[in-house]
Formats: structure tokens, C-alpha cells, sequence
């Protein structure tokens, strides 16, 4: 396929859609698919052919609309009417109304901040596309940036673009994509590998879930430009098996773009070759630390090994390898298309662009949200996810999973940078934000964490071994109302040796809740603290013995 | 001979074998020394009953393995200046910790109730013949003194040399903190 | 290796400890350091084998690092400063050990290596003298399946030299680690009983190289494991000769 016919098959497949009245939009991501979801595609399916309305009203299998909350969602266009909690009673009344007046009772109201306050760049399809077919993907623009990077840029060109965009990995430490990229570029090898981080494991996390079940193309759109930036023909896709979905749409995009001639030998009829591949983690959280994803994709155990060398110079099989996480490759095709500066005008001055949260706990509305960076945390809170219903007050609100923090309502007006989390003792991550009300208690929430990090660490370091296991007991003891004072210093000493001596960002990070909870929540530490060992009569021993005979 | 200014030291064993107070003994004449500089108020060797207030320095052989253990750590804490953990039973459970690997149950079973285990006459089966008054009762596990109470000075061994044990307490009796790292370790 | 102070062509200067130092291209940190008779404790470390970097106790600082490296690991580059220990490392290190320690049942009275034991050896070097964490004291089997050695998990610190000195000296590559985390296990084969796996050469390399009691001769008393390290001075000989450097 040539620039050209891209361009033709856009503007055909604009037109076929053109060509129907309605267009039914059926979230079909995993959020609504286990509401039942797919029995109301199936359900439109059958009554539109019913109905003879076939050749009227498309039913397409979309991703992710963001509001799980009122899940299984619907939405009719280019009505842009959005319906909720859509059963399979209510597909008759749906279809009914079609060249009517829209059906009130399931109407979801899409002026509220849920959808005003968000800006969408990686999300920007999501939901508006059927994430099955290339054709969709292409009308709305999709591998037009590919073309142009092909056939009008050089490598250096395209890495001091998204050196200028100031993009930064969304996978969670935000170091800057295009030092990386270019670091890669320089680097010298006979082999050089694009791996996209897809193993995303903290708890309550489904950012990247949701991009691959939503928009594959995109990521395999942004990886591709990666290849050619950095001088790589093999990409790997690093997907955790628990994501079945997210796989199957990832195989079928695959094949579809090699179909097209969008993956392979000469692209776009050019020079340049690249082929992606699916490797499957098998469940371990320590395998989304780059090293010991290289080392699973090796075929060994996912083990990280120390940096440096950094994977940029020393990769998978030795060779120079840029690896990313899925949502920063999703954001390298908009970058592009849009240019380094309308990125860069997006956010603050040291984080760019936008970032995609999973949000959760016992909120008014939650879901799949993307947000300039720059917003703040009582803008999510209170305005998007429209607060905590039922008279619930807000405790705190927990950022990067196992590596992040819990930060108090009195933070509320932080802005979300990577810099201001990290001054709060908490990070960015990669996404995952669950807010917390009062019932929550923070020992027994940095005790999951620690639990979590425990069962997950892979054994390799002792500090992190062994540090984890030892935290998590005292923990268990504390908030059990049987830890002392001295085991509560303990901890904290603990917290130390392992944030300070862990080989990787497991072990380096695992600490981090405990600390944040201690930070802004120590009275409830201290409040579980029973009276101490006995101590001797006097504090400091050796001083007050009058011992010369 | 007895001084109110005199330092008072004192030696208890606890879960252990006694080996360290035999080290301790084998510090031979100069216990005459210690004697003769400091008084020993209450020890497996000598005939006190009640563990006395207002001691100086106690060398605490053996684990936390019972309740009655535990008692007697905390009352010694709570009279004792200095408490020092003598010996790796002390410090690390040691061998008696090898215990902690089964439960309570099992272990008094074995003791008490197995064939072999020397009770005549045996046992009715479905009944353990384990003590259920006067023998104190055994923790869940056997743990070292300092998870119990605060411990000032740690004197590792198995046992301690008798120069370790010597050199400890005079740097106590002189008022400096010992560091007797380099006459013993673990296992020694 | 004996990479002596002369500088060759491939020779530059760092600074250890304050004191400029010659290397060679391609040493590490502690392969300098060891020239140079600077003393960094190791555990998980052996000559001629792939450094692991996983007991941290080799950890030092890096002007304008902001971590701590281990220096077993990280190659010593030219102008490199580095300081191999303070008080700040030194109280890692301590803990380290006693978080080993608190791991498993190490009762070094009851244990064959008691007095050749390198976990004792720097318990004692570093004046731990007691361990502050809580023990943990784990139900762990002793697989003694095998004919003539025995393979205590109590006493196993998961250093992996004899996962290593399997497969990159013997190349048998019948040790591996099986689980994850606080839960992982030096295994033989897909976790067989060691008298039953078909790759054991039943070389004794493991047994060897095992930095305490875990790995050990059966039959062997406290006076025979002395003999263990010098049999392992013969390592980075057949490292070398595998690699055709001799």
C-alpha cells in the first residue's frame, strides 16, 4: 500500500459510513462486556435485521466510552446521544426510537464535568471506533502519520519531534521519551528491538487494558514510528495473559496490518521493514520492570538484572532496545500529526500532554478518564468523578499503585505533574488512582500494598526478598494492635535499607505507601501501637551505673 | 563482704542447656576476681530464690520458650540495669528454636506420648500424658530474649568463650560498652 | 585474575576510597577494588562466575549516582569516583545480613559448616551480633536424596552460585530456582528429588561453591568443609579455559 491509497481507502471507508442514518456504538471493552454488553450488541444485531433497518443503522462494537460506572454504554450517532446501564430489555424501546425523539429513561447526561473536563489525545478513539477493523482506524486518520514519517522525515527528524513535544513515559517514572529514542538511535548494534510495555499489573490499574481493546492500531501505529526513528525491524508487544481481549484485538490488528502492507517488508513501499510480535507474561507483576520483561521475552525467568547497562544500550539479547508502556507509544501518532508544539501546549511546563487514569472507589462516577496534565486532584475528584456520594467524606486518594502514595484531602489542590506527586511522596504511575473515604483504614491499606509487593517480588534481592516479608509482618502486627513502638521504628528503618539497596523498582518503590501513610496518617499507626517490651529502669543504662567498685 | 555501693550482678538461665553458665564457670579463678569487686545476687549457683531489685548487670542464658519465661524476662528487665543476652540461645533461639518448626502439640507428643519416649506405663491411646499443670507452658515458638524484653549488650556463642564471657563483664564493671566481636561470634 | 597496577594501553585511573587506582578496561568495580586489596564484602559473588548482583552487600556509592550500585556488577569507568563504605552502607550491609539471617533456620551449632561459613563470617566481620528483625522461622525440608551430598534449604541464603557454577561451568544446568519471592527454592531439574534427576553429573561444583551449609558432602564433618574453598580457587581457572582466554 502507497501514501496515496491509504489516503483512497480512508476516504471509501468514510463514506460507507456515511452511508447508514445511525450508527449504534456498543462499548464492547472488558468494563462493559462483563455487564453484559455483549448480549446487548447481540440484541441490536438481531432487531435491527428484524426490522429491515440494516441498510439504516450500523451496530458497531466499540471501545471504551470511560463511564464503567453506568456501564453496559450505548451510544447513538451522529445524534451523540450516550445511553446507560443498557440492559437487553431495553434494545426494542432503543431501536424503536431510532427516528424519533431518543429514550429518556436511559439517557446519560453528557454535559457533565465527567465529559467536559477531560481532553482526549490518547483516548481520542476510544469508543468511536470498531477496535476489530483496520478500515475504522484508517478513517479516522489512523497510519497517516506513519506515511508521513516515512516518506517525508528522517529518523533524527522524528526523534527531535518528540524531543520537542516533551513527552515523557507514561509507564510511570516519566523519564523523557526522546532522550530515550535517541539514546537508542545512537546506540550501535547489528540488531535493534521497539518493545511495548503492555504487562500493566498495579491493582486497580486498566489504562493500557483499555487503550489495546480500544484503539490496537494506535499502538501499533506509534511503535512502528519508534522503529524507523531508532533503526529497528523486530518489535515485540510484552501483554499479560490476564488480558484476553486486549490480545485477541492485538492479533487480529497485526494481521490486519500486515494485510495492508503496514507491517512487514517495505512499508508503505518503502525501504523500510518491521514486524511486531505478541510475547504473553504469565503473571507476574515484576515482569513490568523493563529488564525482566527483556529477561521473559529471552525465555528466562523474569528476573531484573542491575542498570546499568541500560536497556537503551544493552537490551533484549544484548542489543540496543527502546522500550516504552503502551500509552506512550499511544501518544506518538497525535504528536506527529498535530506537531511537537500543539503537544507541548498541552499541561504544565515540565509534564506535557495528558494522562489517562483508572478511577476507583466509592465515587459518584468512575472509569477510564484523560486529563491535561496540570489538572488538579480535587478537579478529578469533585468535578469529573463528581465526588463521593452518599454523604461519604474523602480520606485520601492513592496514586501508582504498589509504588505510589496516598495523598490527604488537604493535597487536593496538587496539581498532577510527575514533580508535584513526587513531592507529595507519591508518582504518577502509570495510572491507577483509587480514592478512598473515611471506612479506610491506612495501615491496613499500606499492609495490601506491602502484601502485594511480597507476594510479587521475585526473589532475586534479598532486601526486597526479604524486606518486603518482614515490613508486611510488621504491619499485620501493628494493624492487629500488637506491634510496639519499637516495631514501628523498625519499619521505618526497614522502609530504608529497601528502598535504598533493592535491585530494581519493585523493591526500590515497595516501601513507598507505607512511607506516604506514615507521612499524613501516622496517628493511626500510632493509635494500634501497644505498650512496649519493658524496658530497664532507666533509658540509657550504662550512664547512670556508678560501676567502679 | 557485701556493699551497698558493691555492683550487683546476676546470671539466669533460661531455655537453654546451661553450657554458658558452664563457660561462665570456666572463667575459673577469675571468678575470684569478679567476686572479690562485685556481688552475685542471684544465679543458678548460688541459692537465692527470688530474683532481688536494684540489680546492676544480668547475663540472661537461653530462649523465650514458655510463659514462665517470659515472666521471669520481664520482672529481671524491670529490676535490672544492664541486661545482657548470653550465649546464642539468647541472642538467636539457637537450637531450641529448631522446635519452632512443629507445632506445640507435636512436640509434647514426641516428648510425651510417642513410643520411646520413655513413659511407662504407655500411654491410652487418644489421651497425651503431656503436663497440664505445674510445668510451665510452652509458647507458640521459642524466640530470642530481645523479642521479648529490651536487651542492652549481645554476647553470641555457643556457648561464649569463658575469656568472652570475662571480657564482657569487666568492660561493664569498668563502665565502657563491650564489643565482643573479636573473641566471639555465632556458633563459636 | 591478577590484572596487575602497570598501566597498559587499555589502563585508566578512578578513585577508590579517595585513592586513584589503575583498572583495566572491561573490570569491575570490585575486580579493581580486589587488586587494589579494598575489602567490599560480597556473599552472592565468586570469581568466575557471571556476576548475579542480587545479595547487595557489595553495594557502593558513585559520585553522581543517586543509587547505590553494587560493585560486582558495574563497570569501573575512567574518573569514576568511588567510596566503598560509610556509615550509611555499612548499616545497610548489617541489616542485610540479619534480614538473611531472620530468613531461614541458620543454627550455626548445629550446622557442618559452623566456623567455614561466609554468612557467619560477615555476621561477625560486621559485629552483628544479634538479629533485630523478627525471625521467621520457616518449615523447610533437607532433600538428601542424593548419594553423596545433601541439600539443606534451611541453611540457603539463594546466593545462585551453585545455580550458576551448573550451568556455566559443569553446563549441566540441573540447579535452578523454583517460586518466587520469600518462597523461592534452589530446585534440581523441574523440582525432583536431587538422587533422582537425570542432568547431576554429581560433580560436586554446587557443593563447592556454597557460601554456607546448604550444599554438603555427605559423611563430612565441620573439619572437612575447610577443604571446600580451596577446591574452588580451581573456578576462574575453568572459566578461563572455557572462554578459550588460556
Amino acid at each position: 500500500m502507497t501514501p496515496d491509497e491509504l489516503s483512497q481507502l480512508s476516504v471509501e471507508e468514510r463514506e460507507r459510513q456515511q452511508g447508514f442514518e445511525h450508527c449504534l456504538n456498543v462499548c464492547t471493552a472488558a468494563s462493559c462486556l462483563s455487564s453484559g454488553a455483549e448480549e446487548v450488541k447481540k440484541g441490536l444485531t438481531t432487531a435491527v435485521k428484524e426490522k429491515g433497518l440494516r441498510e439504516k443503522c450500523r451496530i458497531r462494537g466499540a471501545g471504551c466510552m470511560g463511564l464503567c460506572s453506568s456501564g453496559p454504554l450505548v451510544a447513538l450517532d451522529p445524534e451523540d446521544v450516550l445511553y446507560q446501564h443498557v440492559g437487553v430489555d431495553d434494545v426494542p424501546e432503543i431501536v424503536e426510537s431510532l427516528d424519533t425523539q431518543p429514550v429518556p429513561r436511559l439517557l446519560c447526561d453528557t454535559t457533565i464535568p465527567f465529559f467536559q473536563r477531560q481532553k482526549k489525545i490518547v483516548l481520542e478513539n476510544s469508543g468511536r471506533i470498531d477496535p476489530e477493523r483496520i478500515e475504522d482506524y484508517i478513517a479516522v486518520g489512523g497510519y497517516r502519520s506513519l506515511a508521513r514519517v516515512l516518506t517525508e522525515m528522517d529518523p533524527d527528524e522524528v526523534v527531535q519531534e518528540i524531543v520537542n513535544s516533551g513527552l515523557r513515559g507514561r509507564g510511570g517514572a516519566g523519564y523523557p521519551t526522546g532522550l530515550k529514542w535517541g539514546t537508542v538511535a545512537k546506540a550501535t548494534g547489528a540488531e535493534k528491538y521497539v518493545i511495548c510495555n503492555a504487562d500493566e499489573g498495579d491493582p486497580g490499574a486498566f489504562m493500557d487494558r483499555a487503550v489495546l481493546e480500544s484503539d490496537p492500531h494506535r499502538v501499533l501505529e506509534g511503535m512502528t514510528i519508534a522503529a524507523y526513528a531508532v533503526g529497528a525491524t523486530q518489535g515485540y508487544i510484552y501483554v499479560r495473559a490476564e488480558y484476553p481481549l486486549a490480545i485477541k484485538r492485538l492479533r487480529q490488528a497485526i494481521k490486519q496490518a500486515q494485510r495492508l502492507g503496514l507491517q512487514g517488508d517495505r512499508i508503505y513501499e518503502t525501504p523500510f521493514r518491521f514486524t511486531v510480535d505478541i510475547r504473553l507474561g504469565a503473571g507476574a507483576f515484576v515482569c513490568g520492570e523493563e529488564t525482566a520483561l527483556i529477561a521473559s521475552i529471552e525465555g528466562g525467568r523474569g528476573l531484573p538484572r542491575p542498570r546499568p547497562p541500560y536497556p537503551a544500550n544493552h537490551g533484549l539479547w544484548g542489543c540496543p532496545t527502546l522500550i516504552n508502556n503502551v500509552e506512550t507509544f499511544a501518544n506518538v501518532a497525535a504528536i506527529l500529526r498535530e506537531g511537537a508544539g500543539w503537544f507541548s501546549s498541552i499541561g504544565t511546563e515540565k509534564s506535557k500532554g495528558t494522562k489517562v487514569f483508572s478511577l476507583a472507589g466509592p465515587l459518584s462516577r468512575y472509569g477510564l478518564i484523560e486529563v491535561p496534565m496540570g489538572i488538579s486532584l480535587r478537579e478529578i475528584v469533585f468535578d469529573i468523578a463528581g465526588g463521593l456520594p452518599d454523604g461519604k467524606s474523602f480520606k485520601a486518594v492513592q496514586t501508582g499503585g504498589p509504588s505510589g502514595g496516598c495523598i490527604p484531602a488537604r493535597h487536593l489542590d496538587t496539581s498532577v505533574d510527575y514533580e508535584s506527586l513526587r513531592e507529595l511522596g507519591a508518582i504518577m504511575g502509570s495510572g491507577g488512582m483509587i480514592v478512598m473515604d473515611e471506612s479506610s483504614n491506612m495501615v491496613d491499606v499500606a499492609r495490601f500494598f506491602m502484601e502485594f509487593c511480597m507476594t510479587e517480588s521475585c526473589g532475586k534481592c534479598v532486601p526486597c526478598r526479604v524486606g518486603t516479608y518482614q515490613m508486611h509482618t510488621l504491619l499485620d502486627r501493628i494493624y492487629n494492635r500488637q506491634g510496639t513502638k519499637r516495631d514501628l521504628e523498625l519499619l521505618s528503618e526497614l522502609c530504608e535499607v529497601v528502598r535504598e539497596t533493592s535491585l530494581c523498582g519493585l523493591g526500590q518503590t515497595a516501601p513507598n505507601p507505607v512511607n506516604s501513610t506514615l507521612r499524613y496518617f501516622r496517628d493511626e499507626y500510632e493509635e494500634r501501637l501497644v505498650s512496649d517490651g519493658v524496658r530497664g529502669p532507666s533509658g540509657d543504662p550504662l550512664a547512670q551505673v556508678e560501676m567502679t567498685p | 563482704m557485701t556493699n551497698a555501693t558493691r555492683p550487683r550482678l546476676a546470671t539466669i538461665w533460661l531455655d537453654g542447656c546451661s553450657g554458658c553458665h558452664m563457660s561462665l564457670l570456666d572463667m575459673d579463678e577469675r571468678l575470684i576476681d569478679i567476686a572479690s569487686v562485685a556481688d552475685i545476687v542471684f544465679s543458678p549457683t548460688v541459692d537465692t530464690k527470688e530474683f532481688p531489685e536494684n540489680v546492676d548487670v544480668t547475663l540472661m542464658e537461653g530462649a523465650i520458650g514458655s510463659d514462665e519465661d517470659v515472666e521471669k524476662a520481664r520482672k529481671i528487665r524491670s529490676r535490672t540495669k544492664i541486661l545482657v543476652s548470653m550465649g546464642d540461645c539468647a541472642l538467636t533461639a539457637n537450637v531450641v528454636s529448631m522446635r519452632n518448626l512443629f507445632t506445640v502439640e507435636d512436640v509434647l507428643a514426641r516428648a510425651y506420648d510417642e513410643p520411646g519416649s520413655g513413659n511407662v506405663p504407655e500411654p491410652r491411646p487418644g489421651e497425651s500424658r503431656a503436663p497440664k499443670r505445674y510445668v510451665p507452658k510452652l509458647q507458640t515458638k521459642a524466640r530470642p530474649v530481645h523479642e521479648v524484653v529490651e536487651v542492652d549488650y549481645f554476647l553470641p556463642g555457643c556457648p561464649p568463650p569463658a575469656d568472652a564471657i570475662h571480657y564482657t563483664i569487666t568492660e561493664l564493671l569498668a563502665g565502657r560498652a563491650p564489643d565482643p566481636s573479636h573473641l566471639t561470634r555465632f556458633g563459636r | 585474575m591478577t590484572h596487575k597496577s602497570i598501566p597498559t594501553p587499555d589502563s585508566f585511573t578512578l578513585r577508590i576510597d579517595g585513592t586513584d587506582v589503575v583498572a583495566q578496561v572491561g573490570q569491575s568495580i570490585l575486580e579493581v577494588a580486589q587488586d587494589h586489596n579494598i575489602g567490599i564484602p560480597t556473599l552472592c559473588y565468586l570469581e568466575g562466575l557471571t556476576p548475579w548482583g542480587g545479595c547487595r552487600l557489595c553495594l557502593v556509592e558513585i559520585k553522581g549516582s543517586g543509587r547505590l550500585l553494587p560493585a560486582c556488577s558495574t563497570l569501573a569507568t575512567e574518573d569514576m569516583d568511588v567510596t566503598t563504605t560509610s556509615p550509611r552502607i555499612e548499616r545497610y550491609r548489617r541489616t542485610i545480613v540479619e534480614l538473611l539471617f531472620s530468613e531461614r533456620n541458620h543454627i550455626c551449632a548445629v550446622c557442618v559448616s559452623n566456623g567455614n561459613c561466609e554468612l557467619q563470617t560477615l555476621a561477625q566481620e560486621m559485629g552483628v551480633t544479634h538479629v533485630h528483625v523478627p525471625y521467621r522461622y520457616p518449615t523447610l525440608l533437607v532433600d538428601s536424596s542424593h548419594d553423596g551430598f545433601r541439600l539443606d534449604h534451611n541453611r540457603c541464603v539463594m546466593c545462585t552460585r551453585c545455580v550458576r557454577v551448573c550451568e556455566e561451568i559443569e553446563g549441566a544446568a540441573t540447579k535452578g530456582v523454583g517460586g518466587r519471592g520469600i518462597d523461592s527454592m534452589i530446585i534440581n531439574d523441574l523440582n525432583e528429588p536431587w538422587g533422582e534427576s537425570d542432568t547431576c553429573t554429581s560433580c560436586g561444583k554446587c557443593v563447592s561453591v556454597c557460601p554456607t551449609g546448604a550444599l554438603t558432602e555427605k559423611g563430612t564433618t565441620f573439619a572437612d568443609m575447610a577443604k571446600r574453598r580451596e577446591r574452588r580457587e580451581l573456578l576462574p581457572y575453568l572459566t578461563q579455559t572455557r572462554e578459550g582466554r588460556r
